[in-house]
Order: C-alpha cells, then structure tokens, then sequence
C-alpha cells in the first residue's frame, strides 16, 4: 500500500515515571496532544506501527553495536526498566515477522542494517506505545538508529535510511505508520535532567516542519553535543521520519517540562510524494 | 563496568544472580579495583564519575528500586566527592547547587 501516517513523539520515562511530580496544568495538554496523536495514528487505519526509537541499551551494546537495526519478531515484550519505576506494566506487544522481514529486505537494497528477531522493548517505545496503542493490539516494527554509544552514523545516512524506509513502507501491500521517538536537546540522567535548551530545540523543529533536508542534516555532533547534550543526538530518529515522510510538519505540542527531562513534542508529518 | 549495568538490567538470569550473590556475579567481569568497590558498595554517584553511561545507570538505579530524587541526590553526591565525569558523554554541566528541575 503505502504510509499512511507519519509523527514524532518524546519518549522520555519521566512522562510516564514521574506524572505525579509534573504540575497537570502543564503536564495535562501534553497528555491530550498524545491523545489528538492517537487519534489521527487510528483515523489513518495503519496495518502495522513502524517506532522508530532510540534504544537505550536494552538490546544492543557496545560488543557490537549497529548504526541501524529493525525487529524481526512476531512479538516483543518490555518494558526492561522496573515497571513501577516506569509506571508501565511489563507487557508482549504484537510483532509482524514477515512483514517486517519484506521492510527489511527492501530497505537494504540500499542501505546496511541488522535485523533482530528477538527484541526487549525501553522506554524509548514503551512511552510512546503507552499513549498511541494503549491496548496493545497494533503490530509493531521495531527500529533503532545508534544514538548512545559513538561512534554515530553521520546525519545523511541517517536520512538515506529513512528515505529506504519510505521505500519499503511503500513497496508492501499493508497500511504502514511511521513515528520517531527521542528527545531534542536534553541531558537526562544525570543531575542536569531537567536542563533543555528551548531557542535550539525551536529552531530544529522549525527545520523540520519546513522538511528542509540540508539544515536538518547541516547538524554536527560535536555542535549538537554543546548546543543540545548528549540526549540531543537522538535528532536522528526526527531527521529519519522526515526523510521517510517528505511531507511537511506540524507541531501540535512543544514545551520543556523539567521534571520530565525533556522539551515534549508532539508534531506529525503529511505523506508526501 | 558498563558491560555488568547491560547484563543486569535486561537480563532475568543476571538478576537471579546479583540477589543471590553481588559478589560472585562481580567476578565475571573485567572492573578495576576502584570500579569492582563502586559495584560493591552499589554507590552509584562513584560508577556515574567513573564514567557509566547515564542510560545504564539510570536503569540500575531503577532496578535498585533507588527513587528519582534519591538517584539524583547520589549522583550529585559523587560529583562533589570525586570530581567531574572522567569518561564517556555524561558529563555533569549544571553547577552543585543548580536544581534544573526541582530535584
């Protein structure tokens, strides 16, 4: 068929975690922007849920570490992190194993990836997941883009990959969406949590609506490190949806929330040509 | 060091392990003498200034049933007792007394 939906989202455990610690008159309209991304995510009638996170150790480690890698399972389980702690009941989520076999066949026609056929789900996609199919009963592929342990794929790979992923979505029969999870800039867990650099964060959300791919790729590491912390590298997994959506963005929600460690975004993506 | 916070915070059977004994589970692994005690003694502002990548050691902290505002009182702790990060990308840039978020 084709994408039928294309978004990004924060991912960070604290939104979930520490809900009691926000103030709901701030935390609230975060929630119901999930809420409208949901909606639009089941009014678009999606097949299967591409998450497109940035893992943080849960799988794969420094021994032997992809650039990228997508989930060849028929099903998932997570969170790892303490349920309690995450305020996410350990749970299986749906995969699709030979959908997600034929995506990862299409997508290495042009770029090298790893598959994994077994998978255990962070907060990086329990959050998300959380808030977008709280019921569990939408298929997923997993992917992950490298954003922890550098040495990182430089950012125009990092949109090659989501240009392959677009391909794929477009060349299997199903009804695919597509999402990014990560932050913008943040330093989370560490005693900085909290800290967010909003101009920076504005400014690369601005870059990405316009789906300008030199300034979205124009970023360095070394620069994102300074301006954005090391949460900033996850960029990537933004940069890859809008390399896969070619469309233009809204943001239907962005404000730091100290306590989540994060500015919160919502945006989505129209599926351009 | 990295590699033990990996292993024991996906890892059913490594959990099974450190319960039954920290020490023992500590022997399979490559740690300096100064990384072994910060395991040890489950200091985690020690392992964060010994440069533990903060995702992992958020997630131990978890594991330890360590709540927010406690793991980031001891990572604080550590700073102020042993200096700056001294690898790794997690570098402490906020000052001792700067409560970013209240915590």
């Amino acid at each position: 068929m084709s994408l039928v939906f294309a978004g990004i989202c924060s991912h960070g455990p604290g939104i979930t975690g520490r809900a009691a610690m926000a103030d709901s008159a701030v935390s609230g309209p975060f929630y119901e922007a999930f809420g409208g991304m949901r909606a639009e995510l089941e009014g678009a009638r999606p097949d299967a849920l591409v998450v497109v996170a940035a893992e943080h150790f849960a799988n794969f480690f420094m021994n032997n570490m992809p650039s990228f890698a997508v989930g060849m399972a028929e099903g998932y389980e997570g969170p790892i992190e303490d349920p309690a702690w995450l305020g996410i009941e350990r749970t299986s989520i749906p995969g699709n194993a030979g959908l997600s076999g034929r995506l990862i066949r299409a997508v290495m026609q042009s770029v090298d990836i790893a598959f994994a056929e077994e998978w255990k789900f962070d907060h990086g996609i329990m959050v998300p997941l959380h808030f977008l199919t709280p019921r569990y009963d939408l298929p997923i592929v997993p992917v992950n883009i490298n954003c922890q342990g550098p040495p990182l794929a430089p950012l125009h790979r990092v949109w090659a990959f989501g240009e392959a992923l677009r391909r794929a979505a477009d060349a299997v029969p199903e009804r695919i969406a597509i999402i990014g999870t990560g932050g913008i800039s943040h330093w989370p867990a560490t005693p900085d949590s909290g800290k967010v650099n909003e101009a920076w964060d504005r400014e690369f959300l601005e870059r990405w609506k316009a789906n300008d791919h030199a300034a979205l790729v124009s970023y360095t590491d070394e620069g994102t490190y300074r301006d954005g912390g090391q949460g900033g590298f996850e960029i990537r997994t933004f940069i890859s949806i809008a390399a896969a959506a070619k469309g233009r963005g809204s943001v239907q929600y962005y404000r730091p929330i100290p306590i989540f460690s994060v500015g919160c975004t919502i945006g989505t993506m129209s599926v351009g040509a | 060091m990295q590699k033990f916070l990996f292993d024991i915070n996906r890892d059913p059977a490594a959990q099974r392990q450190y319960h039954e004994g920290l020490d023992a589970l500590l022997e399979r692994y490559a740690l300096t003498a100064e990384e072994r005690r910060a395991l040890a003694e489950r200091a985690l502002g020690l392992i964060y200034v010994l440069g533990a990548n903060g995702q992992l050691l958020m997630h131990y902290a978890a594991f330890l049933g360590i709540p927010w505002t406690e793991y980031i009182a001891a990572l604080r702790a550590g700073i102020e007792k042993y200096g700056q990060v001294r690898a790794g990308v997690y570098t402490m840039t906020t000052r001792l007394d700067e409560k970013v978020a209240g915590v």
